[in-house]
C-alpha cells in the first residue's frame, strides 16, 4: 500500500513511456509470484503434450484381404505414388495406350459418360474380388473423367496432361496432378459430343476442345519437365469416390466407390505419330490401391471404344476421403483445446482475481490510466500465454508425426515453412485466446461467466460444425465464429478438382490459415475495445 | 488464521449444541439455500438464459438442416434437442457460481457456522440447483420440440421423405426430451460437485467445460483409433449422457440410452461425493 502511494506521488511528468514500462513490469510481477497461475500455465502445456502424443500414440491400423491374414501398422501402407512436385499423389486409371515417340498429336470424340457407385451406409464398398458393380446405382460423379492423356511412363506418378470430359464441371485441361484448367462447359451427350485433343511438341503440350471437330478452342499449354522422347498416350476413364449427402453432419463423410464409362470414337493420330496397336491396361490396381472397383475394362468396335473405369489422377487428401489412414500436423495438435482451457482461466484469473479481492482499486489508484493497465495484462497474459502454447506445439508437431508415421498411419507431407507457421500459429491462437479471455474479464467482472463465453465462443462452433450441422452451415460458423482461429493449423489445400467432406477434423477449414487467425483477433481487438471503454467509464 | 479458525470452530460447537434451530437438518439447510439462490439478482436471468440458450441454438440448427430430396440420414429428434449442448454450459455457470460465489465473498464461513454438517450444505445446493435446472431445462426442451415440430416439415424432412411430425407422443422422442431436461439436471449435479473439490468459479468453471466438451473434439480427431474413439463415445459425460436424445440407429451406439445418462448419474454422484467429503477436511 506504501509503495503503491509512492509512486502517485510521483510527478505527472515521470509518467509516460516509462510509466507504461512499469505498469508491464508491475503486471508481470503479479503473474509470476501466483503459484495457482503458474501452474495452470503448466498444466495446461503439460496436457497439451499428453493429449497430442495419446492421440498420435493410439493408433490402431488393421487390414487385409478376405480370407488372408491380418495386417497391422506399417504393413499396411499402400504404396503411396509422389507427383513431379514431389506431392502424395492418387494415380489409379484405365488406360488404353499406346507408346508414341517425338512430336504428334492424338484426336478423338466422346460422345458418352455414364457411371454407377455404391449406395447405402457407406462402410467399405465392394470388397476385391467381389463382382464388378455389385450393389451399385447409376450416377455419375462431378469430377468423373474421361479423355485422352499423354503420360510420360505407366508408373504411377508419372508426369502427364490430360484433355477430358467430366461428370459436371464441364471440359478440363488437368496436369501433374495439381493443375486444372476449364474448357467448354456442359454435360457429354450423343446429341452434344466433344471433341478433345492433345498436341505434343517437346516438353510442352497443348489442350484444345471442339463441338463440331472442325472449330477448335485452345484451353492450354502446360510444360512438363523432363518428359521422355516417347510418351505413353491414348484414352483413359476413372471415376473418384462418391460423397454421399447424408444431410446432416456427423461424425466422418460417407465416401463410396464409384466407376464411370466412356464411350469414344473418331481416335486420331496426327503429326509426327502413327497409329499401333492400343493395349488395355489398369494403372494403379492393386489391393491397397485406389481403384475401389474392380472390373476395369475396355471394349472396341470398329472405331469405337468404351471404358470403364474407377479411381482418379489428382492430389492426395487426407481424411475420410483418403483409401488409407492419414494425419495432417493438426490432429497432434488435438490438445490446444485443452491448452486453450486452461490459458483461458488463467488469463481470466489474472484480471477477475483483482475484483474480487478488492485489488483492482489498489491497481488503478497506482495507475489512474485504466486504459494502460488493461494493455499491460493483455500483453503479459498473451506473451505467457504464446511462450508456453511454442513449447508445447514446437515439442508434440515433429514427435507426434514420428510416433504416428512408426505407426503405419501416413503424415501428410508438409514444407518446412508450414511447419513453423503451424507451430508458431497454435502458439500465437492460444494467445489471442488469452487476451479475449482478459478483455472479457474486464467486461464481466465474473470468472465463471468469462470463462464460460470465452470457451464456449471458441470451442462450441467447433463442435457443433462437426456433430450436428449440415455442411454448408457448418461452413459458416467456421468463418464468422472466433474458432475461425484454429485455421491457423491447417497444413492440407482443398482442391476444387476433388469432391470431398474437408471437415475440420479431417484438417481442413474454409477460410486461409491466417485469414481464420484474423477473424479470433478481430474478435479479440474489439473485446479490449469494449473493456477499455467500459474501464474507463465504471467504477473500480 | 489460526484465530479465525479456532473462532469458527468454537461457533461450530456452539450451534450445534444449540436446542430447536435450523441447524445442521438438511430441512433448513434447503431452506438457506433456497433463499440465498432466490435473493441473488443473477438467478432469473441465468434460468431464463438456459431455456433461452436451448430453443435458440435448437432453432438455429433445425434452420440450418435440410433434406429436399429424401434420402437423409437425420435424427430429427436429436437435431431438434442441439440447444442442450448450449444450454449445459449455463446451467454450468448457474451450478458454479451458487457454490464458488460464497468462498469468495467469505460467505462460505458464515454459512457453515450456521449449517455445520456441510455435507447437508453441498446436498441443499446440489438439489436446490438440479431443482431450479429442471425447470428451466423443461421449458427450454418443450420448446425446442416445438419448433422442431414447426420446422421440419418446412425443411423437407416430410413424412414423404420418411420423416413423421415431431411428437412426444411417440415414444422414444418423449424419452430423449425428458433425457435431456434430467441430463441438464444432472450437468447441474456434476457442476455442484466440481465446484465444491475446486472452490475457485474459474478453475470449476474451466473444468467443467474441459470435462464437456473436449471428449467430443478428441473423439472426432482421433480418427485411426476406434478403440479409443468407442471408450470415450461409453464413459465421457457428454457424449454419453447425450445419447438419451438418439432415437434412431440405437444399435450403433456405444453405450444404451439410458445407460448413457447413467453414467452421467455416476459421474455426478462420484464429484458431489468426493466434494463432500473434501468439505469435510478441509479449512472453509
Amino acid at each position: 500500500m506504501t509503495a503503491t502511494l509512492t509512486t502517485t506521488d510521483r510527478p505527472g511528468s515521470r509518467a509516460g513511456s516509462d510509466g507504461f514500462g512499469r505498469v508491464l513490469h508491475a503486471e508481470w510481477t503479479k503473474f509470476r509470484t501466483v503459484r495457482g497461475w503458474i501452474i495452470g500455465t503448466i498444466a495446461g502445456v503439460l496436457v497439451m503434450l499428453w493429449l497430442g502424443l495419446f492421440a498420435a500414440g493410439n493408433a490402431q491400423i488393421l487390414c487385409g484381404t478376405p480370407g488372408g491374414p491380418t495386417l497391422t501398422g506399417k504393413a499396411c501402407l499402400p504404396y503411396i505414388p509422389y507427383g513431379p512436385g514431389g506431392e502424395a499423389v492418387v494415380d489409379s486409371f484405365y488406360f488404353v495406350r499406346q507408346p508414341l515417340a517425338g512430336n504428334g498429336s492424338i484426336t478423338t470424340r466422346v460422345t458418352s459418360l455414364t457411371g454407377r457407385y455404391v449406395t447405402g451406409n457407406g462402410n467399405g464398398g465392394v470388397p476385391a474380388g467381389q463382382a464388378p458393380g455389385a450393389g451399385m446405382v447409376p450416377g455419375l460423379q462431378p469430377w468423373s473423367k474421361a479423355g485422352l492423356i499423354i503420360k510420360a511412363s505407366t508408373k504411377q506418378g508419372s508426369a502427364y496432361a490430360a484433355m477430358l470430359v467430366t461428370g459436371s464441371h464441364g471440359v478440363r485441361m488437368q496436369y501433374n496432378y495439381t493443375g486444372d484448367i476449364a474448357g467448354m462447359p456442359g454435360t457429354v451427350s450423343a446429341s452434344s459430343p466433344r471433341w478433345l485433343r492433345l498436341t505434343r511438341s517437346g516438353d510442352t503440350v497443348t489442350g484444345y476442345d471442339s463441338a463440331d471437330g472442325s472449330h477448335w478452342t485452345k484451353v492450354g499449354t502446360v510444360a512438363l519437365a523432363g518428359l521422355p522422347s516417347t510418351v505413353q498416350a491414348g484414352l483413359f476413364a476413372t471415376s473418384p469416390q462418391a460423397l454421399l449427402d447424408s444431410g446432416g453432419g456427423g461424425r466422418g463423410a460417407n465416401m463410396t466407390p464409384s466407376q464411370d464409362t466412356a464411350v469414344f470414337d473418331h481416335v486420331g493420330l496426327a503429326g509426327g505419330w502413327t497409329s499401333g496397336r492400343w493395349t488395355g491396361t489398369g494403372i494403379g490396381t492393386g489391393i491397397n490401391a485406389d481403384y475401389p472397383v474392380q472390373g476395369a475394362s475396355y471394349t472396341r468396335t470398329g472405331g469405337r471404344f468404351s471404358l470403364t473405369g474407377s479411381g482418379d489422377i489428382a492430389p492426395a487428401i487426407s481424411g475420410s476421403g483418403a483409401s488409407f489412414p492419414t494425419t495432417t500436423g493438426q490432429q497432434h495438435l488435438v490438445g490446444s483445446f485443452a491448452g486453450l482451457i486452461a490459458m483461458v482461466v488463467v488469463a481470466t484469473m489474472f484480471i477477475t482475481a483483482e475484483y474480487r479481492r478488492g485489488l483492482i482499486r489498489t491497481t488503478f489508484a497506482a495507475n489512474p490510466r485504466r486504459g494502460q493497465v488493461l494493455a499491460a495484462k493483455a500483453i503479459v497474459a498473451g506473451l505467457v500465454t504464446f511462450v508456453a502454447g511454442l513449447i508445447a506445439s514446437a515439442i508434440v508437431l515433429p514427435v507426434g508425426t514420428r510416433l504416428a508415421s512408426s505407426q503405419g498411419v501416413y503424415v501428410m507431407p508438409v514444407s518446412v515453412l508450414t511447419e513453423i507457421r503451424v507451430v508458431a500459429g497454435t502458439a500465437a491462437l492460444l494467445a489471442a485466446g488469452a487476451v479475449l479471455a482478459v478483455a472479457v474479464g474486464a467486461l464481466t467482472r465474473r470468472s465463471a461467466t468469462a470463462v464460460t463465453a470465452v470457451i464456449v465462443a471458441i470451442v462450441l462452433p467447433y463442435i457443433l460444425s462437426m456433430t450436428v450441422l449440415p455442411a454448408g452451415a457448418a461452413g459458416w460458423l467456421l468463418r464468422l465464429s472466433p474458432a475461425a482461429g484454429f485455421a491457423i493449423q491447417q497444413s492440407v489445400h482443398q482442391f476444387a478438382q476433388i469432391n470431398a467432406a474437408y471437415t475440420p477434423a479431417d484438417g481442413y477449414f474454409p477460410l486461409a490459415p491466417w485469414a481464420g487467425f484474423a477473424v479470433l483477433c478481430g474478435y479479440a481487438a474489439a473485446a479490449l475495445a469494449g473493456a477499455w471503454y467500459v474501464l474507463n467509464r465504471r467504477d473500480a | 488464521m489460526s484465530n479465525s479458525a479456532s473462532a469458527i470452530l468454537a461457533d461450530r460447537g456452539r450451534i450445534t449444541v444449540a436446542p430447536g434451530g435450523w441447524g445442521g437438518s438438511l430441512r433448513g439447510a434447503l431452506h438457506a439455500e433456497w433463499t440465498k439462490l432466490r435473493t441473488l439478482p443473477g438467478t432469473i436471468w441465468l434460468l431464463a438464459g438456459i431455456a433461452a440458450a436451448a430453443i435458440s441454438v435448437s432453432v438455429a440448427a433445425v434452420a440450418a438442416s435440410t433434406c429436399p430430396a429424401g434420402h437423409c440420414f437425420v435424427d430429427t429428434t436429436r437435431l431438434s434437442l442441439t440447444g442442450v449442448q448450449f444450454a449445459q454450459v449455463v446451467v454450468v455457470i448457474l451450478a458454479v457460481t451458487a457454490f464458488c460465489g460464497e468462498y469468495s465473498t467469505g460467505m462460505i464461513r458464515v454459512t457453515f457456522a450456521a449449517t455445520p454438517r456441510r455435507s447437508a450444505v453441498l446436498a441443499a445446493k446440489a438439489v436446490i440447483a438440479g431443482a431450479l435446472v429442471l425447470v428451466a431445462g423443461t421449458i427450454g426442451v418443450l420448446g425446442s420440440v416445438l419448433a422442431g415440430r414447426l420446422m421440419l416439415t418446412g425443411n423437407g424432412f416430410t413424412v414423404a421423405h420418411g420423416f413423421p411430425l415431431l411428437s412426444l407422443a411417440h415414444g422414444p422422442t418423449l424419452r430423449a426430451a425428458a433425457g435431456s431436461v434430467l441430463y441438464l439436471a444432472l450437468i447441474a449435479l456434476l457442476s455442484t460437485g466440481v465446484a465444491a473439490l475446486l472452490r475457485d468459479s474459474a478453475v470449476a468453471t474451466g473444468t467443467m467445460l474441459a470435462l464437456l466438451y473436449l471428449p467430443p473434439v478428441i473423439v472426432s480427431i482421433l480418427s485411426n483409433s476406434e478403440h479409443w474413439q468407442h471408450r470415450l463415445d461409453r464413459w465421457s459425460p457428454m457424449i454419453a449422457g447425450l445419447t438419451i436424445q438418439d432415437t434412431i440407429g440405437l444399435r450403433g451406439l456405444a453405450i444404451s440410452p439410458w445407460g448413457g445418462l447413467g453414467v452421467l448419474a455416476l459421474w455426478a454422484a462420484g464429484a458431489l461425493l468426493a466434494g463432500g467429503l473434501l468439505l469435510h477436511r478441509r479449512d472453509a
